[in-house]
């Protein structure tokens, strides 16, 4: 019927084919989109935020699977395979809870997938910082806040294959070959060229932060955890987006004082609350250290609202936001206590006075995935301010 | 591959059709290429080389070359059904690795070719779903890409609702419809009106979308959705058309898989191999063809042992004791066959989809010897474990048939497109017994919300009650029946 046989046998480069990195990063993207919202949760963990640097990080997210109108896995009857010899009765395996020992294999088990995302703390808070920002900056003053951007603008030999510039390789390739004498060519390693980025420092903006804390003596366990995690998130935020920001400590009962990093997180809780020392003392070292026309001022304080004098506290707060880029105000309410959504009496002062204020952001937090929020509304760009 | 393994292979391909044709196969041409594993990686995620661009295959890629990288798995050959088929070879493969794949190959090939269900797949597929692409292309420079992913999610998320069983082309809208109701109300002879035979048709009084429930959820989305684009609708268009492709290959598996490693085994056993070879190519084919996990079947190993079987019994050579008789209609045994295996065999290969295959010949003695059982998750002690429950081989083999119909997925028609009077959507599940994964079916009644446009209804069954479940773009409400 034939003298050939109709097949044919190539072998053809295939180096420059990669056509699947870019669905495959886009699913890392989502990925990630999953891990952000439920970013809350995660960051919330004792063990994360005592964690050190480089530690990896395990996070249980739920296959991203397109949805599907599909039977019940765990019900009803399925057909297997033995090597021999099975019985009625014999037990094939455990249903896994996810988190739990070993889910990474390939599932071979009906049901849901279950995917670990591993994560350095490093990566972890890239992603948790990569959309905070300290909102209203302007460019004020003579020294250097850094808040580094990235820019494509080089190209270098090595780099991940996504980023590969096909143009420049094969004209490199083509040189080599060229150079070698050789007619054609082929790719090698040392003909690559990709497209890389250099990070490009923006200008000059000073930047001072106030960190103030209600240690009085209502201030229980929780409401401490919630203090000491926001400024725990906080800090490491600044420091990794604006290395050069200045922080001012102050612990505030019926005495503010201005006291180092140490001694701010460690502080202990006694006695009566009165936050207006808190801001007078900020409002005194803004007079003395830090001139407004000179720097950009955030100062923020979290308390359970329980205060004395709120309307002197009313009163500061909008001196001081005459001079501030934003004022945070975070008031922590333990759940246990009272079921209501509403302030407790400082914040409700606050909130009647500076509602419409874009300039002052009142939270209030009353579980530990609430942090997250709270960083959230605090550090989100809110370009509908100019300041004054 | 170096040049002379190169030459060797090609010698070896020649000696391999020869054979093939002696045995009486009839594959379609073949491309052999030779690639990078990352390539065949690739093409084994997406289903087809340059197929449109959607994270689900950026995400498959990545766990099957993970899965290769960590010597978990690997894929041996990838062929894809076109005519000429095209293969791809793992470059850095053992030569008689190749030789194997090679043989394996062209058994897919064969069965793509004589199968009848694949009789009305496109054997230009690979420049169709390029085409597709290109056009999914323009389509994200036109609306962007985040619209398009969003639209190609839901569209994916319900790619299985389609009717295989109608061709591709059909399409009966309302007035052919009325016309055939009204043909077939027509008098067939001059006296039937004396005889009063003749009943006036129906006036097409309610003019109900669709006209009689619709299998084809995607093509009903395409044509009657009110809002989509018509990029939107070419979408649609082309995730059914990819998905009538590929359906084949999903409905036969098991017989697919199997005839191949049939072919292989019988090539390669033909063939001159050196010792070393046929050592190498002997603990191959053990390998692929073992049972598989014990939640799942390997559909290697089970078709093959079918086929085998079959083999053995057409030629008369099973033991008296061993054989089920065939019967007849009036259940009289048939006589024995003998010597007509291998014949018998080009007629499964040519005639079966898995079920059908399943049905007839699976026998006792296969469920026995491949130590088939059902099994299920039972709850002891508050942990949950899965157990085996039967391995009586009627049970088996229906539990297994049971599981594999409309391919697996649950059956849902189309009830009513114009639901209320008010445009909405009413869809219903057929229930047979085995209930829905209400999660993971209420997130896809939302995109299938996000496609309509307007109010969405599935009608189920919840613990024998009939239970509507509404998705109104806010939220999902649910409803007994009559409420």
């Amino acid at each position: 019927m034939w003298h050939h046989p109709p097949f044919l046998l190539s072998q053809d480069p295939w180096d420059l084919h990669h056509r699947a990195e870019r669905d495959r990063q886009r699913h890392n993207e989502k990925v990630k989109e999953v891990i952000k919202q439920n970013l809350g949760e995660i960051i919330s963990q004792q063990d994360i935020i005592t964690a050190h640097d480089g530690k990896i990080v395990k996070i249980p997210i739920r296959g991203l699977e397109l949805p599907r109108i599909r039977f019940d896995p765990n019900a009803g009857k399925r057909v297997g395979q033995g090597a021999g010899g099975t019985q009625p009765g014999d037990i094939l395996g455990q249903e896994t809870v996810p988190g739990q020992g070993a889910g990474k294999q390939a599932g071979t088990e009906p049901g849901v997938d279950f995917y670990e995302a591993e994560f350095t703390i490093e990566e972890l808070m890239e992603l948790v910082f990569e959309d905070l920002h300290l909102p209203n900056l302007q460019e004020k003053g003579s020294k250097k806040v850094m808040a580094d951007t990235t820019q494509f603008n080089t190209i270098a030999r090595k780099g991940p294959l996504a980023n590969i510039d096909r143009k420049r390789t094969l004209i490199e390739a083509y040189k080599r070959s060229a150079k070698q004498g050789k007619p054609g060519f082929e790719i090698h390693a040392e003909d690559r060229r990709f497209r890389s980025w250099e990070v490009v420092p923006e200008p000059q903006r000073n930047a001072v932060i106030f960190a103030m804390r209600d240690v009085s003596g209502s201030m229980g366990e929780f409401e401490a955890y919630i203090c000491r995690s926001f400024y725990f998130w906080m800090l490491r935020f600044l420091r990794t987006k604006y290395t050069n920001t200045e922080i001012v400590f102050i612990t505030c009962h019926t005495i503010a004082k201005e006291v180092d990093e140490h001694e701010f997180f460690a502080a202990g809780d006694s006695g009566g609350t009165k936050l207006s020392e808190a801001y007078k003392l900020a409002l005194d070292i803004i007079d003395k250290r830090y001139n407004p026309r000179e720097w950009n001022i955030y100062p923020f304080l979290f308390s359970d609202g329980y205060n004395w004098g709120d309307h002197e506290v009313v009163k500061l707060v909008e001196q001081m936001a005459s001079i501030s880029n934003l004022i945070g105000y975070g008031e922590i309410a333990d759940e246990l206590w009272g079921h209501s959504d509403a302030f407790a009496p400082l914040g409700q002062a606050l909130y009647e006075r500076f509602a419409h204020d874009p300039r002052v952001v009142l939270v209030r937090i009353t579980n530990k995935e609430e942090v997250w929020p709270a960083l959230k509304r605090f550090f989100s760009k809110h370009p509908e301010v100019n300041q004054a | 591959m170096t040049s002379q393994e190169r030459a060797e292979l090609e010698r070896f391909i020649e000696q391999a059709w020869e054979k093939a044709h002696e045995m009486g196969l009839h594959p379609f041409p073949v491309h052999f290429e030779l690639v990078p594993a990352h390539v065949i990686y690739e093409i084994g995620a997406y289903g087809l080389p340059a197929r449109f661009s959607h994270w689900t295959f950026g995400r498959d890629y990545h766990r099957q070359k993970t899965m290769y990288e960590y010597n978990v798995a690997r894929i041996y050959e990838l062929v894809i059904n076109t005519d000429p088929s095209q293969a791809f070879l793992l470059e850095n493969n053992s030569l008689i690795a190749n030789k194997l794949v090679v043989a394996h190959v062209i058994g897919h090939s064969d069965f793509f070719k004589n199968n009848t269900y694949f009789a009305h797949t496109d054997r230009r597929m690979v420049e169709r779903a390029r085409l597709h692409a290109d056009r999914i292309r323009q389509y994200e420079m036109e609306h962007g890409p985040q619209r398009v992913e969003q639209f190609l999610d839901a569209v994916l998320s319900i790619e299985e609702h389609i009717d295989p069983v109608e061709p591709a082309y059909r399409r009966r809208d309302l007035r052919e419809y009325e016309h055939q109701k009204s043909v077939l109300a027509r008098p067939t002879s001059e006296f039937d009106d004396l005889l009063g035979r003749v009943e006036t048709p129906e006036p097409p009084s309610t003019k109900r979308v669709p006209p009689e429930p619709e299998k084809d959820l995607l093509l009903f989305l395409r044509d009657y959705a009110r809002d989509l684009e018509d990029w939107q609708r070419d979408i649609i268009g082309m995730v059914r058309e990819e998905m009538l492709y590929f359906l084949p290959q999903i409905r036969t598996k098991i017989m697919n898989e199997g005839w191949a490693s049939l072919i292989h085994e019988r090539i390669l056993e033909s063939l001159p191999l050196t010792p070393a070879e046929h050592i190498e190519f002997r603990r191959m084919h053990s390998s692929v063809l073992s049972p598989g996990s014990r939640m799942s079947l390997n559909p290697y190993y089970v078709g093959y042992q079918i086929l085998r079987d079959i083999e053995r019994r057409w030629n008369g050579e099973l033991p008296e004791e061993e054989e089920q008789p065939e019967t007849d209609w009036l259940q009289r045994p048939k006589p024995r066959p003998t010597g007509e295996g291998w014949q018998k065999l080009l007629e499964v290969r040519e005639m079966e989809c898995d079920v059908t295959f399943l049905r007839k010949y699976l026998t006792e003695g296969l469920v026995k010897k491949l130590d088939m059982y059902t099994y299920k998750l039972e709850e002891v002690d508050g942990s949950l474990i899965w157990r085996v429950q039967e391995t009586d081989w009627e049970k088996v083999r229906d539990t297994l048939l049971d599981s594999m119909t409309n391919f697996g997925v649950p059956v849902v028609t189309v009830e009513d497109g114009d639901y209320g009077r008010r445009g909405e959507l009413y869809l219903k599940h057929h229930y047979d017994g085995k209930p829905l994964d209400m999660d993971y079916t209420l997130r896809a009644l939302k995109n299938i919300y996000t496609i309509w446009n307007r109010p969405v209804h599935l009608e189920t069954v919840m613990d024998s009650e009939i239970i509507i479940f509404t998705y109104d773009g806010q939220q999902v409400t649910r409803h007994g029946q009559g409420s």
